[in-house]
């Protein structure tokens, strides 16, 4: 076992390993997107990789700061105007995986990323929606990544940004959504999956080293564990390097040139 | 017909004060310098609207010139939140901006339907989404053949539209490259539109489905190279991450803001935007 490595690597790196070659996936920025290219530098180098901002089937060297950096478009198979990006390629049903983080999120995988408090008078005003609430709705399933804490994952968000499960069991298809919603959550200590019948997200695997009592201690609602629960292998050297080389060149790209 | 014209001139022709305007630009090609030049000529009251309103909404309402916004990201894109604009929301400092908030898709497909001629956009979207329940633009129809309930939202008519494009030939034909956003929907939904460009050339040169927008559906060209600036141009200069994290930290305090806004802005004209990209020329390997 390979003990030298952070739960945030663990978090990437366990993200990475649930995509494979056939994935046609639309990735959020952040750790989704370092999670997306990990798979595409590993395992999965025929997953296709779509931005919101058109870049189809891109393969970026570095980790893009922004959905659009030019590394985006100058690696991709085709680059489309941001309308039929959202209309043909997600509203269309081309998107097998959508990837997300969430600022908030509750039991049932619905998220918030717009707002802490009231909507009108807001405590903290957060970025918005981009495009999750669409492709929360239109790709086939919905991965999402975030770390754990208190503050993150509680049991009940302060805004609907993006329709998880709703309120469990067949809420989704009551609303007339036809795809399965989020399928997969990876945090920094564990891999969770819904229920079958109730949707709520239980506990699948705990990453090597990590006990069930960490997972509840950094999560705001009472947890369920499925019964065979599993232990997520640590990172390989591969996966670790793969990671932190592309983390190196992404850092290296985004400092400040001066002048000589 | 198109005019090339000054930067000062341009604004000043076609932006009024209580106009309601979109600076588009998807990550890419954003008008900075266009932004600033409205800062400088302190043209208020606007309603403006940008899907991704970044660094130039954060100043444009930072400096008070912002009645309304209509957008769908509030972020710094990859840095974090954007301070002004929450300091609008939560404080009301300058004054409390008013929010009409969508989603992409929604913005998307409302500049498509102003495009269009439109007066909605009709798309499966927000489905169990809160942003119904806040913004009551957001409103359902019944589609006549299917039965099924779909969203729509009006479609997006600005007065004006700035974009920044790569080139423009001599009669005013102007070419944009690489990652398109929504700008060729805006310039079509707005009744004027300004265009920066980094150059002015004899011939486009371009490939039959290039994205062209004719000479007579733009009001004003203006030469500023350098005008994406921190935004990028392809095949011109990258995009400057760094100083897009360093506005984090010159956003984060009202004082710190309004200096850097006066020496960076107020102070200066539209000719420092070639210097801010001598690091960041395409192809220039350290």
């Amino acid at each position: 076992m390979n003990s030298d490595y952070s739960s945030d690597e663990m978090m990437t790196i366990a993200a990475s390993r649930a995509l494979t070659n056939k994935d046609v996936c639309f990735v959020g920025i952040g750790a989704p997107s370092a999670a997306c290219n990990i798979a595409r530098l590993t395992h999965a180098p025929d997953i296709t990789l779509i931005y919101e901002s058109g870049t189809i089937g891109t393969a970026p060297n570095i980790l893009p700061l922004s959905i659009g950096d030019g590394e985006l478009c100058e690696t991709a198979i085709s680059t489309v105007p941001v309308p039929e990006m959202f209309r043909y390629w997600l509203q269309g049903g081309r998107i097998t995986i959508g990837f997300l983080g969430a600022a908030q999120l509750d039991k049932f995988g619905n998220i918030n990323t717009t707002i802490i408090g009231d909507y009108k008078n807001p405590k903290t005003r957060l970025p918005g929606g981009g495009g999750a609430p669409e492709i929360a709705s239109s790709a086939k399933q919905i991965y999402i990544t975030m770390k754990q804490s208190l503050r993150g994952m509680v049991e009940e968000i302060d805004f609907f940004t993006s329709f998880g499960h709703g309120d469990g069991s067949d809420h989704r298809k009551s609303l007339n959504i036809n795809t399965d919603g989020p399928s997969l959550l990876i945090t920094d200590l564990a891999i969770w999956k819904p229920d079958p019948i109730s949707k709520e997200f239980t506990v699948y695997s705990i990453h090597e080293g990590v006990t069930k009592q960490m997972v509840q201690d950094n999560c705001g609602w009472q947890i369920k564990f499925f019964e065979n629960l599993e232990v997520t292998k640590s990172p390989t050297e591969l996966e670790l390097k793969t990671l932190r080389d592309l983390k190196e060149r992404t850092q290296r790209a985004n400092s400040r040139k001066e002048d000589n | 017909m198109a005019e090339f014209l000054s930067l000062n001139e341009a604004v000043s022709e076609n932006l009024k004060e209580g106009d309601t305007v979109c600076f588009e630009g998807f990550t890419h090609l954003i008008p900075h310098a266009s932004a600033h030049e409205v800062i400088r000529q302190k043209i208020g009251n606007l309603t403006i609207i940008r899907m991704t309103p970044d660094v130039i909404y954060d100043q444009l309402i930072g400096m008070g010139l912002v009645k309304k916004m209509i957008f769908s990201y509030a972020g710094n894109p990859g840095v974090g939140l954007l301070r002004r604009f929450r300091d609008s929301v939560e404080k009301g400092w300058p004054n409390k901006i008013e929010i009409e908030e969508h989603s992409h898709s929604a913005m998307a497909h409302a500049y498509e339907a102003g495009a269009a001629g439109l007066p909605c956009a009709v798309f499966r979207g927000y489905l169990g989404a809160e942003l119904r329940e806040v913004n009551p633009n957001i409103k359902t129809v019944i589609c006549p053949f299917t039965g099924e309930e779909l969203t729509a939202i009006p479609s997006l008519k600005p007065d004006v539209a700035f974009i920044h494009a790569q080139k423009a030939d001599k009669k005013g034909n102007i070419l944009i490259e690489g990652i398109l956003g929504v700008q060729k929907e805006a310039v079509l939904a707005s009744k004027r539109s300004i265009v920066t460009v980094e150059e002015i050339v004899e011939n486009l040169n371009s490939h039959p489905n290039a994205t062209v927008l004719p000479d007579w559906t733009v009001s004003s060209i203006c030469h500023v190279p350098g005008g994406a600036h921190p935004s990028y141009a392809r095949g011109y200069y990258k995009r400057d991450n760094a100083s897009y994290i360093e506005w984090d930290k010159i956003a984060s305090d009202r004082d710190g803001f309004k200096n850097w806004m006066k020496e960076n802005v107020l102070d200066v004209g539209v000719e420092v935007f070639q210097n801010r990209i001598k690091n960041l020329i395409e192809n220039d390997n350290e």
